[in-house]
């Protein structure tokens, strides 16, 4: 069915009060445009309006790898998908329910990467039929009948027309109009739509927050005078008070929260918008962001500051983790307290600089010559994003070593809503004893048993010693003879141990045993859990298990894993298919964690490693156990 | 407040603190290094301005010449080639309190580290960094450094170094923020002193050049000035202590500079064959990023609360 609407504007005998609302439980919306034209704000306003209101939500921006591609581009398109549901959503869903395009050829991109669901909607601004250039109308009309052959619902539009009658100038407002629209049609609070817009723009001018919410309310109208459909999608109420934020936020939350006084980074993307939000606010909790000449002096002056007593923070993605690699092997042979948040993109090199990879595990564990054994957690939520840093500042402090944080492009862009953090002055270690020293005092005082050792800070009376990066004696001494080194690493490495027992075995999702174990890390967790419940409910035997300590690991994975008949990990980084061309049992290399499970467990581990730059889809999980399992039937 | 109590204060006003206070193992560089006259000039300094030992801070790259926090009394930071700087700048950002001194060779602040010394200068932060500059790379024996004059064989550059030498003095004479630009010859004890406690005393960035030699692997290299000393043109300012009868009695060439011209500082830097030894240039008044982003307040458990309760209301949804 088509539904083309009238230049006028008007549907034929239209009546918007008899029209019936169809309740939704959880909707897929998304917004593609060209760069620039504010699909993001539109969708990100969307998911937080409907976040405000008690939904479950779940973002992924589509971000096109340059600031202005060419207009009118399949690969620059730039949007956002918006997931939302009366529950929690925990990932991106699979199939685009409707669809709101800027012009046809960023939907053409769409197309080509995202499943579209078969009655999908699809709001097309229609200005490109009347272009002056008869190619651009050539090429309008080819993918509209062929969007009309495939079946879809295509509304045509004429957007910027539209916001003529309100504005000067359409092109910038087409954002907040389409905001309007789709408050209308998924029966949104206009009050808390209205708030939004102006939160959105506040650092601008009241003229531009009075015209954008010009265009809001007339997009709102124009929907319920002219679209034969609407949708609400209730929410069940909660009980807990709840903040929503993407991941960079809750990682900039939890910087600001524990107490860390010092962000030093360079800007790279995914992760520089952690430093956007800190530098507005970081200084009111006595902190600084410091933007570095470059990566290395970014980790150099985190280092530093650590050094001096005030636990640091480096921010960077992957191509900057390849550089302060060397200061890493630095803070963890002098033992200096450092986190460092890597928010993943796609690599090697420059790689797929705004898009999902979860590539970076092994190079994080190992990122440095010789042996450096540091703390590795993986957020695997938003919420996780904010807690994760306030355990790594005190995993750092208290164990003298570097801890990484990773997160990803789909955690950094994505919204989700999660309780609110309830303030806890645990949070913030206590003020460093920096009394005068006993006599005799050592800066590496290393216990036997744990490696751990007791601090000394600059400005402490009869502490004073030198930290070096070279081999050192416990009075931190350069180390000449052979022992001293052998003892030495062993103490740095003890320490891993010491912190791996008091891990606590994490939990699996469905039965404890049974046919295939799904493990995964990071964000690919929502992913993971809906795709193994889905087939739960079918009665299909399959568990998941989540890590988010990936060094040192928990005790007890290995015995889990060996109550399943398979085990399969899935992760958004390389591997090779066992069936492909050349591929045998001796070459074929593995995903990340599986390597490390396979390592460590000796366990026959199964990886599922695809580097398509999205987010995990739950329905390519599913379709993967559902072949895992068959395999099972067979060998049984 | 987390971390670091900076109101701390200890009463220092009856402890004198003695040359063996900022003496610590014994070095292990050749004898006749000229980092042997930097570090006795280093400890002197510390002794005469009674720097409580545990207040400085020496940070060092790699090389010969960063062994030298392991030679002070103080604290250290012995870090990687080419980092002393930021390194050094973390530490003064949160730890204002602390005198913080760097020490690098020529690799490591006009080769590895290069982006780090150009900003350093641009960050104007309070600190006194020393560049020893021997012009060859020692600890790994005998390869051209970026300031290895033209011609010299190296293990690198067996038919000799192909370039001239970059001129630290003038490049740094060249920095946006520049505020401390000195030049020192190891062999002239009584001037770098001199120099260095100008540098100390410094409001900024205080940068130091000092010529140095080294025994093992370019023994003469600096023989056109120790065996003319007019090549050597000592500058002398009207803050600066007064030449010793016996200095002025050796060098005769000697220049009065006014040390806020910073046309003639390059000029000055410019000179071949003649060697300036002194304050090239010291200018009041720069901002120093150190200052700049200083805490303005100590921060309560309080006020961190009430600034984080400020941030999770803005993304706030309430239960109901």
């Amino acid at each position: 069915m088509t539904t083309t609407v009238k230049e006028t504007g008007t549907l034929n005998g239209f009546d918007s009060t008899t029209r019936s609302i169809v309740s939704l439980t959880d909707t897929v919306v998304e917004i593609v445009s060209d760069a620039g034209e504010g699909a993001q704000k539109a969708g990100q306003s969307f998911a937080t309006i409907s976040a405000k209101m008690g939904n479950g939500i779940w973002t992924v921006e589509i971000i096109p790898a340059d600031i202005q591609p060419p207009p009118r581009n399949a690969a620059g398109a730039s949007g956002i998908r918006i997931r939302v549901g009366s529950k929690s959503v925990t990932n991106m869903g699979d199939k685009i329910d409707l669809i709101v395009a800027f012009n046809e050829q960023s939907l053409l991109g769409r197309l080509a990467q995202a499943n579209f669901d078969p009655n999908c909607r699809i709001i097309l601004e229609n200005k490109w039929r009347t272009h002056p250039d008869p190619s651009i109308v050539e090429d309008y009309t080819k993918v509209y009948d062929q969007l009309v052959e495939e079946g879809y619902n295509v509304y045509e539009i004429p957007l910027e027309e539209l916001c003529a009658e309100h504005v000067s100038n359409p092109k910038l407002g087409k954002n907040m109009y389409v905001l309007g629209m789709l408050c209308y049609l998924y029966s949104r609070d206009l009050g808390l739509a209205e708030k939004q817009v102006a939160e959105a723009f506040r650092h601008k001018s009241q003229k531009i927050i009075d015209n954008n919410l010009i265009l809001l309310n007339a997009g709102y109208t124009w929907a319920q005078g002219n679209l034969d459909f609407r949708y609400d999608i209730p929410a069940l109420d909660s009980d807990v008070d709840r903040i929503v934020t993407n991941g960079n936020q809750a990682l900039a939350l939890g910087i600001m929260a524990s107490g860390m006084e010092m962000c030093a980074m360079y800007p790279i993307t995914p992760a520089t918008s952690v430093s956007h939000f800190l530098a507005e606010v970081f200084e009111n909790v006595g902190g600084m962001v410091h933007q570095s000449e470059d990566e290395i002096a970014a980790c150099a002056v985190a280092i530093g500051s650590s050094y001096a007593g005030k636990c640091a923070v480096t921010v960077t993605s992957g191509p900057g983790m390849s550089l302060k690699t060397e200061l890493l092997g630095l803070a963890t042979m002098a033992e200096i307290p450092l986190v460092l948040v890597n928010v993943q993109r796609g690599g090697p090199s420059t790689g797929l600089p705004t898009k999902v990879e979860q590539g970076d595990l092994l190079a994080t564990i190992f990122s440095t010559h010789g042996d450096a054994p540091k703390v590795v957690m993986a957020a695997a939520t938003i919420e996780d994003c904010f807690y994760s840093i306030l355990t790594a500042r005190k995993l750092a402090e208290t164990f003298r070593m570097p801890v990484m944080v990773l997160s990803d492009a789909n955690l950094a862009t994505g919204q989700q809503p999660y309780p609110r953090p309830v303030f806890s002055q645990d949070w913030v270690a206590p003020p460093i004893d920096q009394r005068p020293l006993a006599e005799g005092s050592i800066p590496y005082d290393w216990d036997p048993r744990t490696g751990l050792s007791k601090r000394i800070i600059p400005g402490q009376k009869g502490g004073t010693f030198t930290v070096t990066g070279l081999a050192h004696t416990p009075d931190g001494k350069v180390a000449y003879g052979p022992m001293e080194n052998q003892k030495s690493m062993e103490y740095r490495s003890r320490k891993l141990a010491a912190l791996q027992q008091s891990l606590k075995t994490p939990e699996v999702t469905g039965d404890e045993e049974g046919d295939l174990l799904v493990l995964g890390w990071g964000s690919t967790k929502g992913a993971i859990d809906e795709a193994v419940a889905r087939l739960r409910k079918e009665g299909l035997s399959v568990s998941s298990l989540h890590l988010r300590f990936l060094q040192p690991m928990a005790s007890g994975i290995g015995d889990i894993m060996k109550r399943f008949k398979r085990v399969i990990s899935v992760e958004l980084n390389y591997a090779d298919e066992p069936d492909g061309d050349i591929i045998t049992e001796e070459n074929r290399r593995y995903s990340n964690l599986a390597l490390l499970l396979r390592a460590r467990y000796l366990v026959d581990v199964q990886t599922f490693g695809t580097v398509f730059g999205q987010p995990l889809r739950p329905r390519v999980v599913e379709e993967r156990i559902r072949q895992e399992l068959a395999k099972i039937n067979v060998t049984a | 407040m987390f971390g670091v109590n900076e109101t701390q204060t200890v009463d220092y006003s009856q402890e004198y603190y003695s040359l063996e206070d900022y003496q610590s193992s014994t070095p292990r560089w050749c004898s006749g290094c000229g980092d042997n006259a930097i570090l006795t000039a280093v400890q002197r300094l510390c002794r005469d301005e009674q720097i409580p030992p545990e207040k400085a801070v020496f940070v060092s790259g790699i090389g010969c010449s960063s062994r030298f926090p392991h030679y002070m009394g103080t604290y250290g930071f012995h870090s990687l080639h080419g980092r002393a700087l930021p390194i050094a700048q973390g530490v003064k950002l949160r730890r204002p309190d602390l005198k913080v001194f760097v020490n690098m060779g020529d690799g490591d602040c006009c080769s590895i580290g290069t982006a780090h010394w150009i900003h350093a200068i641009r960050y104007n932060m309070n600190m006194t960094a020393i560049v020893h500059d021997n012009e060859i790379y020692g600890m790994t024996k005998k390869q051209a450094s970026p300031t290895t004059p033209m011609g010299i064989v190296t293990n690198t550059t067996p038919k000799g170094t192909y370039m001239e030498p970059l001129n630290m003095l003038s490049a740094t004479l060249g920095i946006s923020n520049v505020s401390f630009v000195a030049n020192a010859v190891e062999w002239i004890p009584e001037v770098l002193y001199e120099v260095i406690r100008q540098a100390y005393l410094h409001q900024g960035f205080s940068f130091v050049r000092v010529v140095q030699r080294c025994p093992h692997f370019l023994p003469n290299i600096f023989d056109p000035f120790l065996r003319n000393p007019d090549a050597i043109q000592i500058l002398t300012n009207p803050g600066a202590t007064p030449m010793s009868d016996s200095l002025k009695s050796v060098y005769k060439n000697v220049v009065e500079n006014n040390p806020a011209d910073i046309n003639q500082a390059r000029e000055l830097s410019m000179q071949k064959d003649v060697m300036p030894v002194g304050i090239l240039y010291q200018a009041t008044g720069v901002p120093c990023y150190d200052e700049l982003r200083r805490a303005p307040r100590v921060v309560s458990m309080e006020m961190r609360k009430k600034a984080l309760e400020d941030q999770f209301n803005r993304f706030a949804v309430n239960a109901g």
